[in-house]
């Protein structure tokens, strides 16, 4: 018992690292080439706002409220968003397992959080039912677009299993985590849900780079939303662009 | 009245919803392609002439360097997470039900060829993601699909991440330039420019008669000189206006109701036959250089003719290569007035006359008409007018209204940033894509056809070159007649009282006129 407690706890840890390290790096990667990459010309959206406060409000309207969405389609928008509310939710509920003492914020939402696990999974079933019964939407589906959803249903369903059906020992869960982040490891609890679980937002986390998942990092670089709507105020020219200039003569 | 003349040749099957989405026929547009360029068109251009050998591997190639050249093209190749929200924008899908006008399918053309060549699950999983390699029958969809893109934007605005169909189909389409598939009707016309200095390949000679027969017009109807000078050193204004205004319907009455309202300003102004074109379809093939190219031009018009001030006139994708791109392409423009937006819309210069009262006008000599008025999608969507966002709206219909006692919008769900191209966008204006374009212009059609049976409207406003042929050309297909498209700057022609002028009795409107 103590031995294939003991290979559990070690895969799992390096599974986890592992996950963490290909998340960070990554999705840090994704960034940087998306900060490196040249804009060249002004392609706002418009109307679009003009000063630098106005695209702060656009882009954290769009963040909070999916307003280009709610604009499109109401459908996509509620369960969409309802998904993405929930899982912000479910997601703070879980920073108890990485702190101690545990924030009075993080304390508060806690019995929201559970619901919001609901929410989260019937979002996502909402989005789920239109890639399979709309036909507009049936025909743009790959076969990843319906394994993320299912994977992200696996995992909201394997998680309010534990908090309803099979629960397992959160205490140790929590020592497990903070062991991790303190190289000092704890014996994580063998259940076969907790695994399931686990393993599955290990899963999530090491394809969050290489896949659709970037348009969370992508809508803070889209020029379409984040560029301020004044060319004929201030000359904009990429490097590129202006060596262009240089090399025929006529700099600036 | 027009009215009812309109009315009894409409039957109820015209008066369905705009937004109505169509069933799904698969390959339904799959045949529509333009001409492709001849190789001294492309030879022009900088590119190959025809297919290279090595098409596949320099078209990979190409794709990479773009997506690091841009990076709205790389984030949008990555972003998109296929949730639906565009499938029904496009009046393309709109009009003709072909799933590769979704603007997501139509992006996933290029994206899939992406992420199998530059992406990890692209290359090891393939099938799971839906990557492919470019084979010639892709290649071919490319260049049928990426035509039936107007790059109006109107996709853009719905997409929860902003990603731009207008971009990726640019991307595209310089992609096939490059490796020596490129489409006629654009790479000839810009070819026009580079040589000529507009797309029609009009000399300054005709230019200068033609503009000169327009003044007699303009004297024969109002008894005023007006002018329309052509290279006039030292003028303070100079006009760069689409070169379809010089010689099309009804864009010439757009380009004498310019004339009007720099007459009765009394500004000293003049049209350039160096840079005698507005439009830049440099923007239409994705191409910066023959973009920039064309943009200098209109520096070294008005360096040579020492202005002080640009301002371009009625032309969608023209102003948006002038208010957003022009600085970057051309400037800066340190030597223009500062005083003034450089360049300035002739909409916000009339707008600023009419906010003056400089200008007056008699608007029931447009009491024969019922207008409404068609936002361009590249005025609407990709620039401004005036101070304020949104002003690209509000100017023009200000315009009318002052100009014109019977104004009545389309429904909002068409109009401002909602609005839908005429069909003819984006390098689509050319004979052997009429089917799309017909079809395309579906929606526009549908909304036009609710305010003609609801306030009678007899005519539609618009402020773009390509607009106004588009509608001329395929109004009748849906009963409509031809006429019924006018210029902005028409009704300003119409209203305007030039000082000193003399009103023509047998003037058609005549009866109508109240003052």
């Amino acid at each position: 018992m103590a031995g294939v407690g003991m290979l559990v706890t070690t895969v799992y840890a390096i599974l986890f690292y592992l996950a963490t390290l290909i998340l960070v790096a990554g999705v840090g990667y994704r960034i940087w080439v998306y900060a490196r990459t040249p804009a060249p010309l002004k392609i706002p959206t418009t109307p679009a706002p003009v000063t630098r406060a106005g695209v702060v409000m656009r882009i954290v309207r769009e963040v909070v409220l999916f307003e280009s969405l709610f604009k499109a389609n109401k459908w996509i928008w509620v369960f969409g968003w309802v998904f993405h509310a929930g899982l912000l939710l479910v997601l703070l509920r879980h920073v108890r397992y990485f702190q101690e003492p545990v924030w009075k914020l993080i304390a508060l939402i806690q019995p929201f959080g559970i619901y919001a696990g609901f929410a989260m999974v019937a979002g996502l079933l909402g989005l789920w039912a239109r890639r399979l019964f709309v036909p507009r939407i049936r025909y743009i589906s790959g076969p990843s677009d319906h394994l993320m959803l299912a994977l992200i249903v696996a995992i909201g369903l394997s998680g309010l299993a534990m908090r309803y059906l099979a629960p397992t020992d959160i205490v140790a869960v929590k020592a497990f985590f903070l062991g991790l982040m303190t190289f000092d490891w704890q014996p994580l609890p063998a259940d076969p849900v907790l695994l399931i679980h686990l393993t599955l937002v290990a899963i999530l986390m090491m394809i969050f780079p290489v896949s659709k998942l970037l348009h969370a990092p992508g809508l803070f670089f889209s020029p379409g939303r984040n560029q301020v709507d004044n060319p004929r105020e201030r000359r904009h020219l990429a490097p590129w662009a202006a060596e262009l200039e240089a090399a025929e003569g006529r700099g600036r | 009245m027009g009215e009812m003349q309109t009315k009894e040749q409409l039957t109820p099957e015209d008066f369905l919803d705009p937004l109505e989405i169509p069933p799904i026929v698969k390959g339904a547009m799959a045949d529509s392609k333009p001409y492709p360029a001849a190789p001294e068109h492309q030879e022009k251009l900088g590119f190959p002439g025809e297919l290279v050998d090595d098409w596949h591997d320099r078209a990979i190639a190409k794709l990479g360097e773009l997506a690091s050249k841009y990076r709205g093209l790389r984030v949008y190749l990555d972003s998109c997470v296929k949730c639906g929200a565009c499938t029904d924008k496009c009046h393309y899908f709109l009009g003709t039900g072909d799933p590769n006008n979704m603007p997501v399918a139509r992006q996933d053309l290029l994206r899939q060829v992406w992420r199998r060549h530059y992406t990890f699950a692209g290359k090891y999983f393939p099938w799971l993601v839906g990557a492919k390699d470019l084979t010639e029958e892709l290649l071919d969809e490319w260049y049928s699909y990426f035509h039936q893109c107007s790059q109006c934007r109107r996709c853009s605005v719905y997409c929860p991440y902003g990603i731009d169909t207008a971009e990726v189909s640019m991307a595209a389409r310089e992609i096939m330039d490059t490796i020596g598939k490129g489409q006629k009707y654009c790479n000839e016309i810009i070819g026009k420019v580079h040589t000529v200095g507009n797309n029609l390949g009009l000399q300054a000679k005709a230019l200068k008669a033609t503009l000169e027969e327009l003044e007699e017009e303009i004297e024969d109807d109002t008894g005023v000189s007006v002018r329309l000078p052509l290279d006039e050193k030292g003028a303070e204004i100079m006009l760069v206006t689409p070169s379809a205004d010089f010689f099309a319907e009804p864009h010439i009455d757009g380009l004498i109701g310019y004339a009007k309202v720099f007459h009765q300003a009394g500004a000293s102004w003049t049209i350039s036959s160096h840079a005698s074109e507005a439009a830049n379809f440099g923007m239409f093939i994705g191409s910066y250089e023959n973009m920039r190219k064309m943009a200098l031009r209109i520096r070294e018009a008005a360096l040579d003719l020492g202005v002080k001030r640009i301002i371009f006139g009625e032309c969608g994708h023209a102003w948006r290569a002038a208010y957003s791109f022009l600085n970057t392409l051309a400037g800066p423009f340190d030597f223009l007035d500062q005083n003034y937006p450089i360049p300035q819309h002739i909409c916000e210069y009339t707008y600023d006359l009419i906010q003056r009262g400089v200008l007056k006008f008699d608007k029931s000599r447009n009491d024969h008409i019922r207008l409404t008025f068609h936002d361009s999608c590249n005025v609407a969507r990709a620039s401004r007018m005036g101070d304020m966002p949104g002003g690209q709206f509000e100017i023009p219909r200000a315009i009318l209204r002052a100009v014109c006692n019977h104004f009545y919008d389309m429904a909002p769900e068409t109009i401002r940033e909602a609005t839908f191209c005429c069909g003819g966008g984006g390098g689509l204006l050319t004979d052997e894509l009429m089917d799309v374009r017909t079809k395309g212009a579906q929606p526009r059609i549908r909304a036009l056809k609710e305010v003609i049976e609801e306030h009678g409207v007899t005519h539609m406003a618009a402020i773009c070159a390509i607009c106004k042929t588009q509608f001329a050309k395929i109004f009748p297909a849906y009963g409509i007649p031809m006429d019924t498209i006018v210029s902005v700057h028409q009704m300003v022609s119409n209203a305007i009282i030039l000082d000193g002028e003399v009103r023509d009795d047998d003037d058609d409107d005549a009866e109508d006129d109240e003052s």
